[in-house]
């Protein structure tokens, strides 16, 4: 029994033993097609198809949305969204294809929209019938995410809005943005508002999408240009200029540290997708041969690198452990606002690491029948970027820490 | 068996930290450490053992040296996650006194069975003790101890002996006709003679011991055993001590960013000041979860004691020596004054960073265990 479950709930409990009675006989077989490493590289309809049938047969079965109220489309179960998070984990699942909708849009359309904006959206984005892509960056607005200067002009009850907004993950499948428009040019931060926005259905009446290609190769991000989109006021969440407030939900969430729990799976493990870990760089070195006796896992420069490595994961996972013990803990913020800081950059280093193992195997990528592992630890370690750069980057989460936890003067 | 969530770090073990944080607070300040040790900057002077030794007496009477110490043996029994909260207390306010020796004497001779539970019971009345295992080169392995034991008692020396000067008694790693033992005399037995080394830190003192037919009681036949089952436990107190150690440079330095000015900002201001002290905070953090787990694996884990100490003492080492550089640069011109207190905390980092193992060295021995000895 896993050590969560010796501390469940009664609810917790029973929602448990139902989770994995269901995912043992409904977990989805392997995929026909070579799904990307995370949601945000997902470039293929079959692709797309494959996730979203598993996303829906889940949030039928309740594993998803468990822990918002029946009359938006979930569980009304208390708890349990981290009950069926580890449980879908445990049983390898595939990931799902919404995450945006799930992670930032839902608890950001919960918190903030009208009643009925909510229960005509979320239960389509629980299902992952609707995918969800969320449009904060701009070209000129990036880390100083409060300067997006997208325009929303009043017009009666409705709004027009133009502008230019970027690095939009999952836009091309998207039916649904959440965005924060400036409807105040003489404001920064109060004239600013957030709306959710039609795209999929305003595609060529207001709407365009063009794919951006990653450094990777793959697509998954896209550039959104508004040309006079008209968009009713219904769909405006809170007030009016409270928008960095709302987007401050989002960010919240984002970052795990919100008030509800993201619906989460994973963890299946298959010939194209492959966990950014120590362990699996150690067999990764047990096979990287160096000569007829020995491998790169004989190398004591190698091997002192991945027990650093190793060291630092477990550092990351005590952390997570150690911020539910109270007496240990200085500032309530001080671990939780490591977390993605920290998961990314040793993620990072992983990868780099694989690659040094793999030595000059490492030039040979996902096309080449030779390159060890298919090619995904090249993926890997240049994917990784997107990890340190989305979602604030490591340069911003030290100035956070920096700023909020130990208390130095804001910089500019 | 699985480890307790909170690390088995329970009410008894947080109020025994917070009383620890308290009493260094009231009796202990930085100022007094500074008065105490750094009083004769000479580099040359000869090598000197400056310790308050009534104020030690207080927290031996509040049973303290004795916490490790079995409840068979007149001691508390508490777990290692507790003392390793009271050992981050101490390494926080670098405190001059034998109480890591002492904990390491008891682990050890806890791992003795009945014919360590003597000198158990002299520590629960209130003695000092410190281990003797080390050659001149400063190996770690008992093995290379350069004391042998034979009729008339310990012959040979025994290196690196920390806080030798402050400690009543020895436990000795010494080779006997049969394999290695454990012995434990007092430090002022016959034919025992101390010499100090000359030491960068100033909140330690360290000394070479020769044995000249010293008689003693052999307190193990199996000295590995003892020694390979107490050392998770050596290196995770070393390391908290360490990480407190670190949380003192840390507030120290963030407190002087926070308030000396230039270019008409505080130094804080400055990401060069900034991100550096955040990755010092990241390190720290690190280093302070698996001390815990690693402590709490002592208590609970201990088929994993060893692999999870050696991760804490890894991580503390070379956390501490980013810590240290951190604070004197950050301090600027200050910091590199004898008068500032950065340097007490910089010299204790530098000499815990090796003590028992280095980064590497403990990286190579957790490689033999997660990856398998090399071709
Ligand atoms: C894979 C991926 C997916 C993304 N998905 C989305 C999405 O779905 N929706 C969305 O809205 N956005 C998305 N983004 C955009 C992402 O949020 C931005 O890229 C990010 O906020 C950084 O902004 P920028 O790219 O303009 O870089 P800039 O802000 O121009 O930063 C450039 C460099 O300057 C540094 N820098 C900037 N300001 C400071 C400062 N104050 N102190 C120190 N250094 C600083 C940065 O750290 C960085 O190294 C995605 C990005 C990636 C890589």
């Amino acid at each position: 029994m896993s050590e969560s479950a010796r501390k469940d709930t009664p609810e917790q409990a029973e929602f448990r033993a139902y989770c994995r009675e269901w995912l043992a006989a409904n977990k989805p077989g392997e995929p026909s097609v070579r799904l990307p490493q995370s949601p945000l590289e997902i470039m293929t309809e079959d692709q797309l198809s494959y996730l979203q049938a598993w996303q829906k047969s889940a949030y039928d079965a309740g594993l998803v949305g468990c822990d918002y109220p029946v009359e938006v489309g979930g569980g009304g179960r208390s708890n349990c969204q981290t009950v069926a998070n580890e449980e879908m984990m445990a049983a390898r699942t595939p990931f799902f294809p919404n995450v945006i909708g799930l992670g930032m849009a839902a608890p950001t359309v919960f918190y903030h929209a009208r009643e009925d904006v909510k229960s005509e959206l979320l239960p389509r984005l629980f299902s992952g019938e609707d995918i969800w892509c969320q449009g904060f960056s701009e070209p000129g607005a990036g880390s100083d995410l409060a300067s997006v200067q997208t325009f929303a002009e009043r017009k009666g009850d409705k709004w027009v809005i133009n502008g230019h907004k970027v690095w939009t993950s999952l836009a091309h499948f998207a039916e649904w943005m959440i965005i924060l428009l400036r409807t105040d040019k003489s404001h920064k931060y109060d004239g600013l508002s957030y709306f959710v926005v039609p795209i999929r259905s305003a595609l060529g009446k207001g709407v365009t999408v063009r794919p951006l290609i990653k450094i990777t190769g793959e697509t998954g991000f896209n550039e959104v240009i508004f040309d006079n989109l008209e968009v009713d006021d219904r769909f405006r969440l809170d007030e009016l200029g409270k928008g960095w407030q709302v987007a401050m939900t989002t960010l919240l969430h984002e970052r795990g540290a919100g008030e509800l729990q993201t619906p989460r799976a994973g963890g299946m493990k298959n010939k194209s997708t492959h966990a950014i870990t120590a362990g699996n760089v150690i067999e990764l070195a047990k096979a990287c041969k160096r000569g007829e006796e020995n491998s790169a896992a004989d190398d004591p420069l190698l091997r002192d690198k991945i027990m650093r490595q190793l060291i630092r994961e477990e550092g990351l996972k005590q952390n997570q452990r150690r911020t539910r013990v109270q007496a240990l803990l200085d500032h309530p913020m001080r671990l939780p606002l490591q977390n993605k800081l920290l998961a990314s950059e040793i993620a990072q280093q992983t990868a780099a690491l694989a690659l040094e193992v793999e030595g000059m195997r490492s030039s040979l990528y996902l096309a080449d029948e030779n390159a060890p592992a298919g090619g995904q630890w090249p993926l890997a370690y240049m994917n990784s970027y997107g990890m340190t750069i989305a979602a604030g980057t490591s340069e911003v989460q030290r100035n956070i820490l920096g700023e909020r936890v130990l208390g130095l003067a804001k910089s500019k | 068996m699985a480890q307790p969530n909170n690390y088995g770090f329970g009410e008894e073990a947080a109020l025994l930290k917070e009383s620890a944080r308290k009493f260094f607070r009231e009796h202990f300040t930085t100022d007094k450490l500074h008065a105490l040790v750094a009083a004769d900057h000479n580099p040359d002077r000869a090598p000197t053992c400056d310790w308050d030794q009534s104020l030690w007496q207080k927290l031996v009477d509040l049973g303290w040296t004795m916490l490790a110490v079995p409840e068979s043996a007149g001691g508390v029994g508490m777990p290692v996650a507790a003392v390793a909260g009271l050992v981050e207390e101490l390494g926080r306010a670098a405190f001059p006194c034998p109480l890591l020796g002492t904990l390491n004497a008891t682990y050890v001779l806890i791992g003795c069975g009945a014919d360590g539970e003597a000198a158990l019971a002299d520590i629960a009345s209130g003695e000092s003790a410190t281990l003797a295992f080390s050659n001149r080169h400063g190996s770690w392995d008992p093995g290379a101890t350069e004391v042998r034991h034979d009729a008339d008692g310990l012959h040979g020396s025994a290196w690196f002996v920390q806080d030798a000067a402050k400690s009543d008694r020895l436990l000795v790693c010494a080779h006997t006709e049969n394999g290695l033992g454990l012995f434990w005399l007092p430090m002022n037995a016959p034919g025992v003679s101390r010499v100090a080394d000359g030491i960068v830190d100033l909140t330690r003192d360290q000394a070479h011991i020769r044995f000249d037919g010293s008689p003693a009681v052999q307190v193990s036949a199996n000295a590995l055993a003892a020694i390979n089952n107490a050392m998770p436990a050596v290196w995770t107190l070393l390391a908290a001590d360490m990480v407190g150690a670190a949380e003192w440079q840390l507030q120290t330095s963030v407190d002087y960013a926070a308030t000396r000015k230039q270019f008409d900002h505080t130094l804080g201001y400055f990401q060069a000041i900034k991100h550096p002290l955040v990755e010092v905070m990241l390190l720290i953090d690190e280093a302070k979860s698996l001390v815990y787990n690693a402590a709490c694996a002592c208590d609970t884990e201990v088929g994993k004691a060893a692999q999870y100490a050696h991760m804490a003492k890894a991580s503390a080492s070379d956390m501490a020596a980013y810590a240290s550089s951190r604070s004197v640069q950050t301090h600027g011109g200050i910091g590199f004054t004898w008068e500032c207190h950065v340097h007490l905390y910089f010299k204790r980092q530098k000499h815990s960073q090796v003590l028992w193992g280095d980064g590497s060295w403990h990286r190579a021995r957790l490689a033999d265990i997660l990856i398998g000895a090399a071709a």
